[in-house]
């Protein structure tokens, strides 16, 4: 299992990262933390011919609040996710969703950035982000921009990145204090990819729903923004029948692959299990 | 295939070499330097017998290409050991309390529960067993890996030492 061969680039920031990608062509893909992208290059169903490692730029590093978002840098870990005390205190579920990913050796090194960026239907974050209204601040050969998390998934493994495009940063809207979140990942073992998983950010107002956004993975080619689910349990107390009718809103737009995770009938009723168990610990958990 | 030249530090020592990008950790360590401690055992990134200590991070050697690890600061099982060939305290625990049988997952089991209890010196049963999921074990059932790790992490810490249960 050894890679195809290939050249090495280690450019020391986002601009020469830019020019080398735009100057190399689509025989050059970037390489963050590699825990995708090597083991598909080991298996050699990805053999580019040149990898542009972004490890070097600091630029990409850094977890920062700035005004009323978080900026976390593209090649942040999941191990620094997790031994963050910003993101601790201010944004919980990235924390608990990152503590679900792979396994410790796998959270050393993969980044935020890759976990977002890859368009990988089984990544955990995208759902997590489209959950929170983030925005993936991008850098290419025609410029920087910001593209709406919601708006980034187009397919299996197909975003809104123009070709030369990278994610720098994702910028995360700070929930309000007291906020309830939960990220419920159901899978065969630990350190495994998602049957199916639902991530809940959510507020109360007097015991009811104020507001409330639904991410699941896993269950479409993409992340699915569930939107007709969470607008079922805005203003309610998360009774038993509303619970349910989500369920059905979430299970009803769930479109999964029947593979080794299971057959699509049954990851989408576990989809429906998911939200049920998150929207309640996101509600015990909310203030 | 043009090469490139890589210098980094394995186990205290200085290590040069001109090598192809696309050559994997685990097969620099073992082909090239003759250290042949890390296992390759499943070449999916599951099994964690390739973990080796990278600028203090565990990783699967299996999945970094040798020059990423260009500069770095490399241990591995063959470090663990004192310069008077005295066992580490992890490496003498896993002696005491039988965790291993075959024996090929125990190097990775090593330098994981190594930087585990870097991590955490005190972790609970929960946390070494969260801690070493990403190394698999197929003779042991993890029991003894377990204990293994709470006898090193209570002797590191000066703790009195406890017989092994019955």
């Amino acid at each position: 299992m050894i890679p195809g061969a290939f050249a090495f680039h280690r450019p020391g920031t986002v601009a020469d990262a830019v020019a080398l990608l735009a100057s190399l062509g689509e025989e050059a893909r970037p390489i963050a933390g590699g825990h995708s992208l090597i083991p598909m290059m080991k298996l050699r169903l990805a053999s580019p011919g040149h990898l542009v490692d972004l490890h070097g730029i600091r630029d990409l590093g850094g977890i920062r609040a700035d005004g009323l978002d978080i900026v976390v840098g593209a090649m942040v870990t999941h191990h620094q996710l997790i031994g963050s005390d910003l993101v601790a205190a201010r944004l919980p579920i990235l924390r608990e969703t990152s503590l679900q990913i792979a396994d410790p050796q796998v959270r050393y090194v993969g980044t935020l950035g890759g976990n977002v960026a890859n368009g990988d239907p089984g990544n955990d974050m995208p759902a997590v982000m489209i959950a929170l209204d983030a925005a993936y601040e991008v850098a290419g050969p025609k410029g920087a921009r910001r593209i709406a998390a919601r708006e980034f998934y187009q397919g299996a493994y197909f975003t809104a990145l123009e070709p030369g495009e990278i994610v720098v940063a994702i910028r995360i809207p700070v929930p309000p204090a007291g906020h309830g979140h939960a990220y419920e990942k159901l899978k065969r073992k630990i350190g495994d990819y998602a049957i199916a998983a639902a991530a809940v950010v959510l507020t109360l107002a007097g015991g009811k729903v104020a507001s409330c956004a639904i991410g699941l993975t896993n269950v479409a080619e993409t992340p699915l923004l569930a939107e007709a689910a969470a607008k079922l349990v805005i203003g309610s107390g998360l009774d038993a029948a509303t619970i349910k009718a989500a369920v059905a809103a979430a299970e009803a737009i769930a479109a999964p692959a029947s593979d080794a995770r299971g057959p699509a009938r049954y990851r989408s009723k576990m989809a429906g299990v998911m939200l049920a168990r998150a929207l309640t610990r996101a509600q015990r958990n909310a203030q | 295939m043009s090469t490139m030249h890589v210098a980094m530090t394995v186990n205290g020592k200085p290590v040069e070499a001109d090598i192809e990008p696309r050559l994997l950790l685990i097969h620099f360590l073992r082909e090239h330097l003759n250290l042949t401690g890390a296992h390759i055992g499943c070449d999916t990134t599951h099994c964690g017998a390739c973990t080796v200590d990278l600028d203090g991070k565990s990783v699967k050697s299996c999945t970094v290409f040798a020059v990423q690890a260009d500069g770095g600061k490399l241990l591995t099982i063959e470090g663990m050991a004192g310069a008077d060939g005295k066992l580490h305290a992890l490496q003498d625990a896993f002696r005491e309390m039988h965790a291993l049988q075959c024996g090929f997952c125990t190097p990775g089991m090593i330098l994981r529960a190594h930087r585990l209890l870097q991590e955490n010196p005190t972790p609970s049963e929960e946390e070494i067993r969260f801690g070493i999921s990403g190394n698999l074990c197929r003779c042991t059932g993890y029991q003894n890996i377990v204990k293994a790790i709470q006898f090193a992490a209570d002797r590191l810490q000066g703790r009195p030492l406890q017989e092994a249960a019955e």
